[in-house]
């Protein structure tokens, strides 16, 4: 220690401003703690990658989905056919890519559909609380009494099978679990002191709904519709497995299983590959769920 | 003599606490139940309680976070349950607790002390930023930080910025609920010192919420104690301490430990017994009576009313009168 | 006397996606049989981590204990294993926490909690140990005993259910209780109470206190030592006369002037520490309280001062106690 002649001279331009810091620096933000997760992480890798296959694959083949060769019928996979070929010989790998492209965009805009109307029914439950949320929660509970597959094959068989009454048969089945989760946060943000805040400051309802509620909201709000995700690629894959969906030859995975499911003894392979598909994709989106739901779980925050 | 500020008179208000079997309500949880006060320009009202006395429910009553089951609140002479009046958020605001929970954690600092500014369109462009520096300022801010989340603050910083949001506006009545039952020692005497000199500063008054008796001693002219829903006594601040009426007031002094080693042999503590009753179901006569080593019969019969006993001091007790 | 307690240089830091931080940094003190000891200090001080690394209560990742002894009668409790510190937790030595409603199990009894404890340390059979239950719910004060050993936390007020919780500590007769905030989430009347029923066992059985408080009242009426802590470091140790009457360090000075006085009528505005606690990641050089204090010298931000023998059981660590220091001439706050 080295004590010089002006060591006890007052110390100046001492600074009473320091700038606080908060627990938060010492807790981590949620992108660092997703990262952490390596599941997550793997699951995020994997939905970039087949995102990334699906837009540019089909577009830098050379076949395209519906060309068909009978010479070529069945064949099992090899460096020309990664996938195999199907009974009408045609390419199967561009068949599973091009599959992707429609069961993603089946997923994407369907949770998409349960996400704006179970945010705008659970928000008003949740926001005018009393009869109101009692009622419309009991039209809930009523509803999910409902097997919802059921409910989806019966609007299918009304609407006809196709591609935009796909969309629609699951955009307004699958809203009810977003309905109730949003309606639950916003019961539980309702009571915190920011909120009580800005009605005392005089926040008209609007204002309290969509800049202090729903913005805090999102978390769970997220976390549901990743995993909403899977949930609509299989329904959509059982919808089309059992004929109700996208009709031949545009080529979703479940209609890819469907048919390879008739030749399951044979070529094996045929059904293989399309559930691989479903499977891997659903598991990702189920992962990446998951490592969302730990890292923004608010009680780890402080 | 002036008309005081804020003039609450037999104000309740009740909660639905259970009902029967078609939804109708059949008991209720008496938070609030008769209590008057009043507080003129430019004064400090304490009011202080144990939990389940009903002080933050009166506060947020009063600001109209809740609806009065019963009684006036008359601002400036005009009653504001029954006149709504739009401009009253401008003329009343409210400090909370826990400076954790009243920013928005996803707003920035010039966002949250914006708000109220945008909301009644009081300023724009560049104006409203100069207002917010100004605020930033008047609460002891760097201007600098304007542009942060409140998470990358300190319990204390967080409730200047507070402050700094509930002044914005200009009231002359603030509700302080509990403002620093949440803040480390040290901080607490920070921003007890910062009420004080925006209240000298912009004339300011404020009705002081708090269970810290000692701190609301120091801030407050008048106090005023609450049990179950009632206020039970009620003087200027040094008389309350000094020469306590009511005997739950006694009892809560002497509870309140000195932070000094050689007085604490000393200080007699009156004893209480029991527990705080239900407020669903509160005893009858006197609420106090349950605990109260001076109780006599005509206790558990008539309730005492709040009376004055001279020299501003009010109390409500059989004892005293 | 030989300390019951003996912390010999410990450090405690937590590992954390920012950095390290050192939450208790090379603190050393001594708990002897039958006194009461209180640890004071603000948030981010390090006294709660102090008295959870005593029983090593922390979650292993992310705190560590870097280095240092625990040294409990005549045994290291640093190198003894979980199996090891089982038999000591709750047996010699117990905590009471802040929040009595999380600390106790909501789905079994009172009575079940206590005697699941004296079943596994004393070895009762499970009449005994639900007798023994009833005794100790009386000794603490809480009436019909017999009745309320069968019901369930949430049918407990606040002020019994931290009674509840002071019976399952001390059911096995420790020798140390560390309480960490004891009566922080109290009314001041059940505070009160709960004070004066910790004194009285502290007499009766002769127990050791270890009380955390950044509630110098309380701390006044328990304690007969007082360890002051800021950003992980010890920085003044005495009786609690000496920390009140004669403080030395500038933060305890601060600390004392900061609290409002019910039984002084002076109505002098209160003096506050300025600036904001530490950041645990980001310490100043030297004395950590530098930056906050008003008699900061050049010295002070450059090393951590040597700590200074007041008397035989006052130490501070502070260079204003430096024979070449200034001066300064504390005003008296009592």
């Amino acid at each position: 220690m080295d004590i010089q002649p002006n060591s006890f001279e007052p110390l100046k331009n001492n600074t009473t401003d320091v700038m606080g810091m908060s627990m938060a620096s010492i807790s981590p933000s949620p992108w660092h703690r997703l990262k952490q997760n390596k599941l997550a992480m793997l699951g995020l890798f994997t939905i970039i990658i087949i995102v990334i296959i699906a837009i540019v694959g089909p577009w830098l083949s050379p076949i395209s989905y519906s060309d068909q060769n009978l010479m070529q019928a069945n064949r099992p996979p090899s460096s020309d056919h990664w996938f195999g070929t199907d009974n009408l010989g045609r390419d199967l790998f561009i068949r599973v890519l091009y599959g992707a492209r429609i069961s993603l965009a089946i997923g994407i805009v369907a949770s998409l559909l349960n996400l704006t109307i179970g945010v705008i029914y659970g928000g008003i439950a949740g926001f005018f609380g009393g009869r109101t949320d009692r009622i419309m929660m009991n039209i809930i509970d009523i509803l999910y009494g409902i097997p919802v597959l059921l409910y989806v094959i019966l609007l299918m068989v009304v609407l006809k099978p196709g591609l935009t009454n796909i969309f629609i048969a699951l955009g307004i089945a699958y809203w009810l679990g977003m309905a109730r989760i949003v309606r639950g946060q916003i019961l539980s943000l309702k009571e915190q002191e920011y909120v009580l805040a800005a009605r005392t400051l005089g926040a008209s309802n609007w204002r309290i709904l969509f800049r202090h509620l729903l913005p805090n909201s999102m978390g769970p709000i997220i976390i549901t519709m990743t995993l909403a995700i899977p949930e609509a690629i299989f329904a959509e894959a059982f919808l089309s497995f059992i004929g109700l969906g996208v009709a031949a030859p545009m080529a979703s995975w479940g209609v890819l299983a469907s048919e390879g499911v008739t030749s399951l003894r044979s070529y094996p392979f045929q059904l293989f590959f399309p559930a691989l598909a479903i499977s891997v994709t659903m598991l990702a989106f189920n992962f990446l769920g998951d490592g969302l739901r730990d890292a923004l779980d608010p009680r780890v925050r402080r | 003599m002036k008309q005081p500020l804020l003039n609450v008179q037999n104000l309740k208000k009740y909660f639905p606490a259970g009902t029967d079997i078609f939804g109708r309500t059949t008991s209720y949880l008496k938070a609030v139940d008769d209590i008057s006060f009043s507080i003129a320009k430019g004064e400090t009202l304490g009011l202080v309680g144990e939990s389940g006395c009903g002080k933050s429910t009166t506060g947020r009553t009063i600001i109209q976070l809740y609806k009065p089951t019963a009684g006036n609140i008359l601002f400036n002479g005009k009653n504001i349950i029954t006149h709504a009046d739009k401009n009253l958020c401008r003329n009343m605001q409210m400090i909370f607790q826990d400076p954790y929970a009243s920013l928005n954690p996803r707003m920035t600092v010039s966002d949250i002390i914006g708000e109220p500014l945008d909301i009644h369109k009081l300023t724009s462009g560049h104006e409203r930023t100069e207002r917010i520096c100004e605020l930033l300022e008047l609460v002891g801010l760097n201007k600098k930080y304007s542009n942060r989340f409140p998470h990358e603050f300190s319990g204390g910083q967080r409730q200047r910025i507070g402050i700094a949001r509930a002044l914005a506006v200009n009231p002359s009545l603030i509700i302080c609920d509990e403002p620093i039952s949440a803040l480390d020692v040290s901080i607490q005497a920070q921003i007890v010192n910062l009420l004080e000199t925006l209240q000298q500063e912009l004339g300011l008054t404020y009705l002081f919420i708090a269970h810290d008796l000692a701190m609301v001693k120091h801030i407050s002219n008048r106090v005023a104690v609450m049990y179950l829903g009632k206020i039970v006594e009620l003087a200027p601040a040094n008389e309350l301490y000094t020469n306590p009426q009511h005997p739950y007031t006694k009892a809560l002094l002497s509870a309140i430990p000195i932070p000094d080693p050689a007085k604490t042999a000393m200080n007699q503590k009156t004893k209480l017994i029991g527990d705080v009753p239900s407020p669903i179901n509160p005893p009858s006569g006197c609420r106090f009576y349950t605990r109260c080593a001076y109780a006599k019969p005509i206790c558990a019969d008539q309730e005492p009313l709040l009376s004055d006993i001279g020299a501003g001091h009010l109390a409500a007790c059989h004892l005293t009168t | 006397m030989k300390p019951l307690l003996n912390v010999i240089d410990l450090s405690v830091s937590f590992d954390t996606l920012n950095g390290v931080a050192r939450a208790v940094d090379e603190v050393s003190f001594q708990i002897f049989p039958g006194e009461a000891v209180a640890i004071v200090g603000e948030s981010g001080c390090g006294k709660s981590v102090t008295a959870n690394s005593i029983m090593q209560l922390l979650p292993t990742p992310p705190a560590k204990y870097s280095s240092g002894q625990i040294i409990f009668e005549g045994t290291d409790l640093l190198k003894k294993s979980e199996q090891e510190l089982e038999k000591v937790r709750g047996n010699a030595i117990s905590m009471i926490f802040q929040d009595p409603m999380t600390s106790l199990n909501p789905v079994l009894t009172i009575g079940t909690q206590i005697a699941e404890l004296l079943q596994l340390h004393q070895k009762l059979n499970k009449q005994q140990a639900n007798t023994k239950a009833v005794e100790l719910l009386q000794l603490v004060g809480i009436p019909l005993p017999e009745r309320r050993i069968n019901d369930y936390p949430h049918q407990f007020s606040g002020g019994m259910r931290q009674r509840a919780m002071i019976a399952i500590a001390i059911a096995c007769n420790p020798r140390l209780l560390i309480a960490d905030e004891p009566t922080t989430a109290l009314d001041v009347t059940i505070q009160a109470q709960i004070l004066e029923l910790m004194k009285n066992l502290q007499t009766k059985f002769n127990t050791s206190i270890v009380f955390i408080s950044h509630d110098l009242g309380a701390v006044a009426e328990l304690c007969s030592r007082v360890i002051v802590m800021y950003a992980g470091k010890i920085i003044e140790v005495g009786t609690a006369m000496d920390i009140y009457h004669n403080p030395q360090h500038p933060y305890t000075w601060g600390l004392l002037k900061s609290i409002p006085r019910l039984d002084l009528s002076n109505k002098k505005r209160l003096e506050s520490i300025g600036g904001q606690p530490p950041d645990l990641l980001n310490l100043p050089t030297g004395c950590s309280f530098h930056p906050r204090c008003t008699h900061a010298m050049q010295i002070c931000s450059q090393y951590f001062p040597d700590t200074t023998f007041v008397s035989n059981d006052h130490s501070v660590s502070c260079w204003l106690q430096h024979p070449n220091a200034p001066k300064t001439v504390r005003e008296a706050v009592i």
